[in-house]
């Protein structure tokens, strides 16, 4: 309510720059406590350091480790805030909403547990709990940005790693990054979901790596599905103007 | 790091190279339940078919056929409720759905569109079984008519407007196939609860619906390359062949199924069963589809490197550099 007369607040987002991770995990840690988040099982998962595997309904920060012949990549991967997001797109409920930080976040009050945000997600953040019903992920702490606090993991993070600010400035202090990485030799290094011309308008949450996407379980290349909807209604527009037109025909001829 | 070469070598689609994160899934499988969700989509098509079959039908003086697509059309939709309400992780809740219209979500439009069927097929049905305010319901009938094909459709572009490769890529075909299928399903139904001296336009519509469903179907095997590869593997591909087989089988029958009584309940039965079929096997490959991170990545990797072909030269010898 203490924003009301005030002007809009200005888009913020997280740029986690995966070139100076050190797979501490401070950040998982930190989200788990703020937010309350389940226990997610602790798995030795035999593939690597990595003992969440992937974000979830439970896991809302998860760091990823890989091990190469000559390195170790690890990157703390969050729900990316998409600018056209799908999950908000599809929810029939309206309990996911856009908030006045511009990011995207459920309202666990109003979700009844449908399910359809989850094979929506271009990334596979957002997940059903399923001894609780609800779909569950990242709200970038929306109560501590209400309360002019930057988010939980972004704070705890060491090394600054996770940075988290309006987007606008997050964008340019990667772009100077990246060119400092690229000068330096590190000519592996490249943004990820930085563009606001990529297949989701750009990311809320974006990154800074040292492979392709998909080596971090990330996307090469998401569109958000609601992209093509209108050409979908269509077809199905098709469709059931072809249904009416078979029913039709099979009482053509036979009026008794 | 080198993830693939894995499948069944016997399919076409080239063996795809690709990354990944220890071979996990990118996205996330759809959390839907079996029976609960495909049933309901079987149970909502035909519901939407039948009521379509009653308008027909109540017009062209078929009576008793109208009378049975009624119902059908009735118990179609409260079953189907029944089984969406208890798919909800939050059955309590499912009031919520109701709680804006978004048309950028077909659950949203499908809910909406199910609740007004649902309560337009109720009239028409218990008018039709008391006998009282006949108009009226035939008034609801005739408006269950529009509401009906939305019913058969929506299906498609509920499945289609996900990340999930193998439902995105079949998103022309995917309305066309369930509403083919619904239309062969009221088609059976009609069969099998009408005398057979009236139900000729039902085994038309069984066979007629059962050449669409086949006919999108066999498209979306042509059209679609290594993204609709789930619909041939696994759990999904023996469904989705018993389908084809139920369904081709129950059609054939059904043009000669005016004969005999046995041969009613063959096709009819027959083309049921291939709706269900259908249905479960839609949901397993989407689930195998998203569970896989080859048909989530490797489409995804030839469009990026063929946009990045074409993009602007600042990039050479910087961030793509392998």
């Amino acid at each position: 309510m203490t924003q009301e007369a005030e002007t809009r607040p200005t888009r913020v987002g997280f740029f986690t720059d995966t070139s100076i991770c050190i797979g501490c995990k401070a950040c998982e840690v930190a989200c788990k406590e703020w937010n309350g988040v389940p226990d997610d099982g602790f798995v030795f998962r035999a593939t690597s350091y990595d003992n969440t595997g992937q974000l979830g309904a439970d896991t809302w920060r998860h760091v990823a480790f890989i091990e190469q012949d000559d390195r170790w990549l690890m990157s703390s991967d969050v729900c990316k805030h998409c600018t056209h997001a799908a999950c908000l797109d599809v929810c029939p409920t309206g309990a996911l909403f856009r908030t006045e930080f511009d990011t995207v976040v459920v309202q666990a009050d109003i979700c009844n547990g449908c399910g359809y945000c989850v094979p929506a997600c271009p990334y596979g953040v957002i997940d059903r709990r399923e001894r609780d019903g609800r779909a569950w992920k990242c709200t970038m702490c929306y109560d501590r940005q209400r309360g002019g606090l930057e988010p939980a993991c972004a704070k705890a993070c060491p090394t600054d790693s996770i940075q988290f600010g309006p987007l606008d400035e997050l964008r340019e202090r990667a772009a100077a990054r990246l060119e400092r990485l690229h000068a330096d030799g590190v000519a592996e290094a490249r943004l990820y979901g930085d563009s606001p011309d990529d297949g989701v308008g750009g990311a809320g949450a974006f990154f800074l790596l040292l492979d392709e996407p998909e080596t971090y379980g990330l996307p090469p290349d998401p569109v958000v599905t609601t992209r093509d909807l209108p050409e979908m209604w269509r077809w199905a527009g098709g469709a059931a103007v072809a249904l009416v037109g078979a029913v039709a025909a099979c009482f053509l001829g036979s009026r008794r | 790091m080198r993830a693939g070469r894995g499948g069944d070598p016997a399919v076409t689609v080239p063996e795809a190279e690709f990354r990944s994160y220890y071979g996990q899934p990118v996205l996330k499988p759809p959390v839907w339940h079996e029976p609960h969700m495909p049933v309901y989509l079987y149970l909502g098509g035909l519901s939407g078919a039948s009521s379509v079959v009653a308008a027909a039908a109540r017009f062209s003086g078929h009576d008793r056929l109208a009378f049975a697509a009624r119902m059908t059309a009735f118990a179609g939709a409260g079953l189907g409720s029944g089984l969406l309400v208890a798919e909800l992780g939050r059955p309590e809740r499912f009031l919520n759905m109701l709680r804006v219209f978004k048309v950028t979500s077909p659950m949203s439009v499908g809910s909406w569109t199910l609740a007004v069927h649902g309560g337009l097929t109720a009239a028409g049905a218990a008018s039709a079984l008391t006998g009282l305010l006949p108009l009226a319901g035939d008034a609801a009938v005739m408006a269950s008519a529009l509401t009906g094909p939305v019913m058969a459709t929506y299906t498609g572009v509920l499945l289609a407007d996900t990340a999930v490769p193998a439902w995105h890529a079949a998103r022309r075909e995917m309305p066309f196939l369930f509403a083919g299928s619904a239309l062969a399903s009221a088609g059976a139904a009609g069969m099998l609860t009408t005398p057979r001296a009236e139900a000729a336009p039902a085994r038309v519509a069984a066979a007629l619906g059962a050449v669409m469903e086949t006919t999108a179907a066999a498209i979306i095997e042509r059209r679609l390359g290594l993204e609709g590869e789930p619909y041939h593997q696994g759990r999904a591909g023996l469904l989705i062949k018993a389908s084809r087989a139920l369904t081709l089988a129950g059609g054939l029958l059904a043009t000669v199924a005016g004969r005999s009584r046995t041969l009613t309940a063959m096709s009819g039965l027959a083309i049921t069963a291939g709706a269900l079929c259908t249905r479960f096997g839609m949901l397993a490959a989407g689930k195998a589809s998203a569970l896989d991170p080859k048909y989530t990545v490797v489409p995804q990797r030839d469009r990026a490197t063929g946009r990045r072909l074409v993009a602007v030269p600042d990039q050479e010898g910087g961030p793509d550099t392998p």
